[in-house]
């Protein structure tokens, strides 16, 4: 585990022939199933209408019409070359085999789409908003996590943060009808909780999951006692508007993709910035080396000069502060009021989504794309009058981390020394 | 403990993470003093975190009442009246409506009457009946803390303990309540074993963490019981997503007569308890369950099986959780409902600490936690204070017992002998 420090730049060059074999069998497998599912009870002559515009913007491309039998066709044939290939050459794609992967998983889903939506027309790109949409409190809680982790202090209480940072956002935006204040104060909880948190697990040397469940009791009782105390007496506390989407001129009439990504609120571009800010942080600056160091060999770093206890803080404290911004997402970026337990175990879902994510930001995004994609997908279900369940879908993030955490699917590599306490020997 | 100045501190051999955190779980006080000595010193802590845990929920109750602030406008000694009087009518109705009033116990049982008694001890009966899915649920976070493993997923168990019972409950027909009642309860607990055994079997096989994948299970459990209350375990004719009711052979039976609803579960928790204490400290089985929580390392040198340790025990925890489920579901509730279950599986956590991992411990904190529930219930109807507010008192009391140093600094209590300070639990990957 020492070497996990060079992880970030580590390929991993062998696959074994066993895995290389296990994977061409299931790109064949996925391709067959394509095949079997979607084009086999497809009527030939039907077409699929795809909408490339997210709702509320005006049109700027047509509409994608596909022929639907033959695009599920090829997409069955894609997966089975990428299969065959896979098998018959040398060690397959070797490092891509992840990525090779993906695309094969990728094309069962749009195989899915399309032959579900034969002969109707379905908004793709509502789709895909949606799916970022949903990815945003996702990714900046898996980032609140990072921030934690890497300097080695287990966080399992996202979810109460978030959920904590949620109302007080509501409230405070609702009390002084400027949103900005509501941000402020939802990050301030999430530094409140972060100060608790560090000081329990680092101070104090309490079990960092005990600490964690700790404060997830106490945010749910907190945020329920005062919801029921306060917020549903008195409506005004409990009204706070939300931030409007901001249309980044030039940018949002790009085709396709600028209403997706330039014409959203403050919060998406917020993650974005984060993501990138992070990962240069964590990376490329001392700062992040230093960071890292805590969390993955502290003694070490203690030798170097580094103080172990100091930088653990600023991590645990600067995650909860993400924390708290994601929470705020919940009311000021999408509802405009606070419900009860309205985070949904969306925390522990940011959890998943940074151990799918590998503990790197960018990972972390793309677990979250995929989680919110399940998300997203599991409110249209009905609307494409699929006959699967949508709570197998919102199963799916949770059965994804378990089947990574098992190692079945790449093995994750977590910071050597999270979750255990730094004590300096005594002089 | 830095600032400690101790000079020339002998060379601590270096502890195993389970073996420091078994330490913290079942710390002993000292071997030589008397048997009700070393009982009183390890109530210490726990009863001063109970005690502060109220204080914080007191505070809070102050802070939150408006009234307050209205009387420290006019005086402070106003205010402080004011004050006290909100906590004195919020716990005051926790006390009587956790046991009852005393006035009312005496008249009735002077009376004689049966239907006056049960009126006058329903409130105590009732938290006993809100105690019994603790104690299961305690026993199974205890159980495995005993095992060096941390079961976070009694919630996830749990549900799936409810509905497996509830199937059964209402499936099973024509059979007599001797032969139906047990496997619809067994079932309850074959539901929550598997629950337990799946992070148990990956962990042996795979070292992955625990935490991470009960959190998930608990998830996934949710889900499932979501789709199969609103699809194929639907009632037929309702409109929410409810199970059919159980059959009245599969009902625990109760003590006594309407209201009074307390049944067999909270006899079977309590022999439960029992066959843990007997299972955990009289017998092999469970001599080596706690060895491969005290050190994976000595457990395997001396031929025990880690891998089957950690299965079994994660399976048995599940057990115990499973039962809190079909507990709920055939003693109290009698079909499976999504919001059967407030959270005992999270507090389970601060029960099991509370209790010391020990049977005895956590039935104690269990009851303690059946009457915070219940009286927490008349708290709100009569002083308004919301019933979250136990909540929060449970996560003042799990920091403070986790953290037994707050507690001695706050009251200047002497450092023990034994060192109870880290308790700790191997990061997420697992090895």
């Amino acid at each position: 585990m020492a070497t996990t420090t060079s992880a970030f730049h580590k390929e991993i060059a062998y696959i074994s022939p066993t895995r290389q074999r296990v994977m061409g069998v299931v790109f064949l497998v996925i391709g067959f199933a394509i095949w079997y599912l979607f084009a086999r009870p497809l009527e030939p002559g039907l077409t699929t209408t795809f909408g490339m515009t997210p709702g509320g913007v005006e049109a700027v491309v047509s509409d994608l019409v596909l022929p639907t039998l033959a695009t599920v066709d090829l997409l069955a044939i894609l997966c089975g070359v990428l299969g065959i290939i896979q098998l018959v050459r040398p060690g397959g794609f070797k490092r891509y085999t992840n990525l090779v992967l993906g695309i094969t998983f990728a094309s069962f889903v749009l195989a899915f789409l399309t032959s579900a939506a034969a002969g109707k027309s379905f908004n793709l790109a509502g789709l895909m908003h949606s799916t970022l949409l949903k990815a945003v409190p996702l990714t900046l809680g898996a980032m609140a996590g990072i921030l934690s982790e890497r300097a080695g202090v287990v966080n399992i209480a996202i979810e109460g943060m978030m959920l904590s940072a949620a109302m007080t956002a509501c409230v405070a935006a609702s009390i002084t009808d400027n949103l900005w204040f509501g941000v402020l104060f939802g990050v301030l909880t999430g530094a409140f909780y972060g100060v608790v948190h560090g000081v329990l697990s680092i101070k104090y040397k309490v079990n960092q999951i005990i600490s964690g469940t700790a404060i997830n009791i106490f945010s749910m009782g907190i945020t329920s006692y005062v919801s029921a105390k306060f917020l549903q007496p008195i409506q005004e506390l409990n009204s706070s508007g939300t931030f409007k989407p901001i249309e980044i001129p030039l940018l949002s009439k790009i085709p396709v993709i600028g209403p997706l990504l330039f014409n959203n609120n403050i919060y998406v571009y917020a993650m974005f910035l984060f993501l990138i800010v992070l990962h240069i942080g964590l990376f490329y600056t001392r700062w992040g080396l230093r960071l890292r160091s805590v969390g993955e060999h502290p003694k070490a770093a203690d030798t170097l000069g580094i103080n172990v206890f100091r930088t653990r803080y600023m991590g645990v404290l600067l995650g909860a502060m993400m924390a708290g911004f994601a929470g705020s997402y919940f009311t000021l970026g999408s509802v405009g009021r606070f419900d009860e337990v309205m985070t949904a175990g969306r925390g522990f879902i940011s959890l998943a989504a940074m151990i799918f994510g590998n503990w790197m930001p960018f990972g972390s995004f793309g677990a979250g794309l995929l989680f919110g994609f399940a998300d997203a997908l599991a409110s249209k279900l009905a609307i494409l009058g699929v006959k699967i369940p949508s709570q197998f879908l919102l199963m799916a993030p949770y059965v994804i981390t378990m089947i990574v955490l098992a190692g079945v699917v790449g093995r994750s590599q977590m910071p050597a020394a999270d979750g255990t306490p730094y004590e300096k020997e005594s002089t | 403990m830095s600032n400690q100045k101790q000079p020339a501190k002998p060379e601590t051999p270096k502890k195993d993470a389970g073996q420091i955190f078994l330490e913290e779980v079942t710390k002993e006080p000292p071997r030589h003093l008397p048997r009700w000595q070393r009982m009183l010193q390890a109530a210490v802590i726990p009863v001063l975190a109970i005690f502060t845990g109220m204080v914080m929920g007191g505070i809070i109750i102050i802070l939150t009442t408006p009234e307050v602030y209205i009387a420290f406008r006019e005086s402070f000694v106003q205010g402080l009246k004011a004050s006290w009087d909100a906590v004195a009518s919020a716990y005051g109705a926790l006390l009587v409506g956790a046991f009852g009033s005393p006035s009312e116990i005496i008249v009735a049982l002077r009376s004689g009457n049966p239907e006056l008694i049960y009126q006058a001890i329903y409130p105590f009966t009732e938290s006993l009946v809100a105690a019994t899915p603790y104690i299961f649920a305690g026993l199974s976070v205890a159980l495995g803390f005993r095992a060096g493993l941390f079961n976070i997923g009694a919630e996830g168990q749990l549900f799936m303990g409810a509905i497996f019972a509830a199937f059964v409950g209402y499936t099973l027909k024509g059979f007599p309540i001797y032969i139906h009642l047990p496997i619809a309860f067994l079932a309850g607990a074959v539901g929550g074993g598997l629950w337990g055994f799946i992070p148990g079997w990956l962990k042996a096989k795979t070292g992955a963490h625990e935490v991470i994948n009960t959190i998930m299970l608990n998830y996934i459990a949710f889900r499932l019981s979501d789709w199969l209350l609103t699809g194929p375990m639907k009632r037929p004719g309702s409109a929410n997503p409810v199970s059919p009711s159980i059959l009245e052979s599969a009902k625990l039976p109760e003590f006594f007569g309407d209201p009074v609803r307390l049944h067999l579960g909270f006899i079977i928790a309590l022999l439960v308890a029992w066959l843990v204490h007997w299972y955990l400290f009289k017998t092999r089985w469970g001599f080596n369950l706690r060895t491969v929580g005290a050190n994976p390392s000595a457990a395997r040198y001396a031929g025990i099986s880690v891998a089957a340790g950690i299965i079994i025990a994660m399976t048995l925890a599940g057990a115990l959780a499973g039962m809190a489920g079909g507990n709920e579901v055939l003693g109290v509730n009698f079909n499976m409902a999504m919001a059967f279950s407030s959270g005992y599986g999270f507090d389970a956590i601060a029960l099991a600490l509370l209790g010391n991992s020990t049977p005895l411990g956590v039935v104690l904190a269990s009851l303690l936690f059946g009457f915070l529930r219940n009286g927490a219930t008349r708290m709100q109807l009569v002083a308004g204070i919301p019933i979250d507010i136990i909540s929060i008192i449970q996560a003042f009391i799990l920091v403070f017992v986790a953290a037994p140093v707050i507690i001695r600094t706050i009251y200047r209590l002497r450092k023990p002998a034994v060192e109870e300070e880290a308790v700790l639990v191997g990061g997420w990957g697992g090895k």
